[in-house]
């Protein structure tokens, strides 16, 4: 099938394109980006004036909970919340149950992900055996069946010779070793941000220095090493002081944020309500400031929800008691507009940079630009589409999210998987031909 | 609106020193050493003390006094749905009531719900084995089978108007006033 | 003693999740109605009307005699019906949940809902869940307002106010709630708090919530009018945060000898149940600055003024 995208702005950092551009999709790959291109015997679709039109959204921090978990979140349900933020690939944590940990488990979760045929779906394998932080895992076995990175994520890798170990074999594949940096002697029993505001609450704290702890041991491996480690979910201005400080050594360290931090903090915990519990936890608006300074100046590569899909039952429980997370691929676009576009932290290219480019150099996978012959795997952007979050109609199987009844500016306008339309936004006025595409 | 002052301070004092020989009368000595003032709060209170200066005056008799919060015995307790709960003040009657003779004490006599939740505060403390009544103003409109023992002064009044009674221990001047029309 | 005025100040229809939820003229009506409620229990007859025909459910997930008693004896003095429903509260054991218990309960339509956990926040919780109006008898490590009442009402009655006096509380201050209560309610009455314990059960943000902080007993009882010692519990000797109970004796216990520097007209407190010869000497605690068995005593007339302040028409309310 060949297809013309006509109308919208293209922002390509990669291909330093930031301007009016039309892009010819044949067969599902990119066949020719250009100004005014002639549509011939291609279909044409036009999109809204305003559109802008990006390279796909990959967010290389979710948890689809299949196999195990499927009451929060399955493969299917995960793909089709993902295209409904905009995002054509995901990458997705080992913690399921069983842990993905061999070459079974990675091969059933791509079989679900085509199966569903949505956003692409990037496997990422666990360090050590059921992520128990003993046995390494059969890491090249793992990249063999389509793992793109290890992490033991829901867990800090488990000790300083674990971590040494998984970088040197990793490296061997070049594949990054994600942690999910916290010390657990220094955790204890904590549930909220060790502050003034979960003193005053009554909630045992976790304190920053417990990420950034692990973050300055992971960045001195992999000095030593030589391999790639990448800092998930960092939330701490200490943390981003310790990721600058090695990134000027030359250690090839990298990072992630998450959206709920750069836009909540610990103050959003007044009341207990669950769907402000995460770990890492809400922090301090210092640390907030920090954050959106490193998304800002660059020292923040990826941001990435750490999708975290829990039951209604599960979060309906007593704080201390709730389980940790919350979802994020339906919410990241709308909250990245508002809170960073819009009030001018950071430009559209650069957003693009944080969304699409540096995931995919970082996972190794293809995307983050619309060369010609690469998948068309395109998101459209609606930037100053009027947004208002509604946790009970999200796609997502869980409803867990913070941002119920936000008003926000900006919005995913529809989603393209190789060439095919897999999601188009209903509050958008679309003309002819924008319909979901059959496989 | 209009105001009508019912009862000036002099005719205040007069009316409770007549009251106060009306008790005496009724209390020959044999049962005045059973006689114990009790006044409703807000306002019997310092009329219980009055006429307990003007009975030890005419007789030299110490009548024991106290005063009661009846709020919590109010019928209309839990019952309003807005507003807040009626401040409760304190309870402070010094001696046993048991077998003595009573006598409540309260500013205005209206409906009679006042009076039966101090009977019922009264009885939670002991057995008196009398209760009679004093009250500076009887404005009728009884709801209740209650009749006071000692009257200040009848005054009939419609439901529309409202009957204050000031008085120099709280309000800084002795006087009663009716506002509104008597229709 | 200032007398509140009829005012707007009200508690009808509210819950008490925590003092934090209180303004000034809030905590004085309590303080006030406490007054008249003390009374009641001298008289022969202990009980009113007040709450007659109400039903209020002691909802208690952590074993507490003392303060359950205290509600009880609350409650029924004001003649309401009560009713005690002890849970077992594990985070291990997979029972019913906090809210469907709650939800059960309110199948008997509860005018009120006592409620003590070991989460924090559970009253929170229950207060979006339920109809009933809730009173936190203390959850987790977060409030235990009708304590932080109490301590008031018995430093009030003592010291005649509040405003101004050098108040010092000492013990196991991260994890204890009537820290926290006791904390909100001092600084919002005008009086002067001073914060004390090890560094290791020194939270962060008690500066900021108006405290003086200090790792040393003898500069927080210099000059105070009120010294409050927390129950240091044994399960902290066993973990990381203090060494052995002598140790903590030695740096942190009350005796004669350290409250001297106190005033002379010096009261001690504790909200029970003590551990003598950790947090406090028996000589203290039995002395004649002790108020502690007072406190008891008022936790009746403070748990009364509440019931009575925060029931009033609830149906009515609810629709």
């Amino acid at each position: 099938m060949k297809w013309l995208l006509k109308g919208g702005t293209l922002i390509d950092p990669v291909a330093g394109i930031n301007g009016a551009r039309d892009v010819l999709v044949e067969h599902g790959r990119i066949a020719r980006v250009g100004s005014d291109l002639p549509a011939g015997d291609a279909v044409v679709r036009e999109v809204p004036k305003g559109t802008v039109i990006v390279p796909g959204l990959i967010d290389m921090h979710v948890h689809l909970r299949e196999p195990g978990q499927e009451h929060k979140e399955t493969v299917a349900t995960g793909v089709a919340s993902a295209v409904a933020g905009g995002f054509t690939a995901v990458a997705c944590m080992p913690n399921t149950d069983p842990v993905n940990d061999n070459a079974g488990i990675t091969g059933y979760i791509l079989k679900r992900a085509a199966e569903a045929n949505l956003a692409r779906v990037y496997p990422i394998g666990a360090v050590s055996l059921g992520s128990k932080g003993e046995q390494l895992t059969e890491i090249g076995d793992l990249k063999r069946a389509g793992c793109v990175a290890i992490s033991d994520d829901g867990r800090p890798v488990a000790n300083a010779l674990l971590m040494r170990r998984a970088l040197e074999y990793a490296g061997m594949f070049d594949m990054p070793v994600i942690d999910h940096c916290e010390d657990a002697s220094l955790k204890g029993d904590g549930v909220a941000h060790e502050g003034p505001k979960s003193a005053m609450l009554g909630l045992k704290g976790l304190p920053a220095v417990a990420e950034t702890l692990i973050v300055d041991r992971g960045i001195l491996l992999s000095e030593v090493t030589g391999s790639r480690f990448h800092v998930a979910h960092m939330s701490v201005a200490t943390a981003l002081r310790a990721v600058r400080e090695g990134k000027s050594r030359g250690v090839r360290v990298t990072c992630e944020v998450a959206p709920h931090h750069f836009t909540l903090t610990d103050a959003a915990l007044e009341g207990y309500d669950t769907n402000t519990k995460m770990n890492p936890p809400l922090r301090e608006m210092s640390d907030v400031e920090a954050m959106v300074s490193g998304l800002a100046d660059g020292s923040i590569d990826v941001i990435a929800t750490d999708h975290a899909p829990h039951h209604a039952d599960e979060k309906a429980l007593e704080f201390d008691r709730a389980p940790f997370g919350i979802v994020g691929l339906e919410t990241a676009v709308p909250l990245c507009f508002d809170r960073l576009v819009h009030k001018g932290i950071i430009s559209l290219p650069r957003l693009v940079e944080l969304l699409s480019v540096n995931p995919a150099r970082i996972l190794g996978v293809e995307g983050g630009t619309l060369r010609e012959g690469a998948a068309a795997d395109i998101t459209l952007l609606a930037p100053d589409l009027r947004t208002r979050i509604a946790a009970q109609s999200l796609v997502s199987k869980s409803k867990n999210t913070p941002f119920d009844g936000w008003e926000l500016t900006g919005a995913p306008a529809a989603t393209i998987v190789g060439g095919r339309i897999v999601y188009v936004n209903g509050a958008v006025t679309w003309p002819t031909g924008w319909n979901l595409d059959v496989a | 609106m209009s105001s009508v002052v019912a009862l000036d301070a002099e005719r205040i004092t007069r009316s409770l020193m007549r009251i106060a020989h009306e008790i005496v009368e009724k209390h020959p000595s044999d049962s005045a050493a059973s006689l114990a003032l009790v006044g409703i709060r807000q306002r019997g209170v310092p009329l219980a003390r009055r006429l307990a200066a003007n009975i030890q005056s005419i007789t030299g008799l110490e009548v024991p006094t106290g005063a009661l919060d009846i709020t919590l015995y109010r019928d209309d307790l839990m019952r309003h749905a807005v507003g807040h709960q009626p401040i409760v003040r304190s309870t402070d009657i010094p001696f046993s009531i048991d077998d003595k003779r009573i006598v409540l004490v309260d500013d205005v006599l209206y409906t009679g719900r006042t009076i039966r939740a101090a009977i019922d505060a009264l009885i939670d403390f002991g057995r008196p084995s009398v209760i009679q009544l004093v009250v500076l103003v009887d404005r009728g409109h009884r709801e209740l089978p209650i009749k006071p023992d000692y009257v200040g002064k009848n005054i009939p009044t419609s439901r529309q108007q409202s009957v204050q009674v000031r008085l120099q221990e709280i309000d800084g001047k002795d006087e009663v006033v009716i506002d509104g029309e008597n229709r | 003693m200032a007398k509140t005025a009829e005012s707007s100040v009200s508690l009808t229809g509210r819950h008490l999740l925590g003092i934090a939820d209180l303004t000034p003229g809030e905590i004085a009506l309590v303080l006030d109605t406490a007054d008249a409620m003390k009374e009641i229990g001298g008289r022969a007859i202990k009980k009113v009307p007040a709450l007659r025909g109400r039903t209020v459910i002691n909802l208690f997930f952590e074993p507490s005699t003392r303060t359950r008693m205290s509600f009880e004896i609350a409650e029924k003095r004001l003649s309401a019906d009560t009713l005690n429903f002890a849970a077992a509260s594990s985070s291990l054991s997979k029972g019913e949940t906090l809210i469907d218990t709650a939800r059960n309960l309110e199948a008997m339509a509860p005018d009120i809902i006592v409620v003590r956990h070991a989460s924090s926040g559970a009253a929170h919780l229950l207060s979006r869940v339920c109809r009933s109006r809730i009173v936190n008898a203390g959850d987790g490590m977060h409030e235990h307002p009708t304590q932080a009442l109490l301590d008031a009402f018995t430093i009030r009655e003592r010291k005649g106010r509040l405003e101004g006096l050098k108040v010092a509380i000492v013990g196991d201050l991260a994890h204890s709630r009537v820290l926290r209560s006791n904390l909100l309610l001092l600084t919002k009455m005008g009086a002067d708090v001073t914060a004390c314990g090890p560094a290791t059960l020194l939270p962060p943000g008690l500066a900021e919530a108006g405290a003086r902080v200090t790792t040393s007993l003898d500069e927080a009882v210099e000059g105070a009018d009120v010294v409050m010692m927390l129950r240091v519990q044994h399960e902290r000797m066993q973990g990381l945060f203090l060494p052995s109970v002598r140790e903590y004796f030695t740096l942190f216990g009350l005796t004669e000898a350290r409250l001297r520097r106190a005033k002379d007209d010096v009261i001690v407190m504790h909200p029970g149940p003590m551990n003598r010869g950790v947090e406090i000497d028996s000589a203290v605690a039995d002395g004649p600055w002790s108020v502690i068995l007072d406190q008891v005593a008022n936790g009746v007339a403070v748990r009364m003024a509440v019931l009575y302040l925060m029931a009033g028409d609830s149906h009515e309310m609810a629709s």
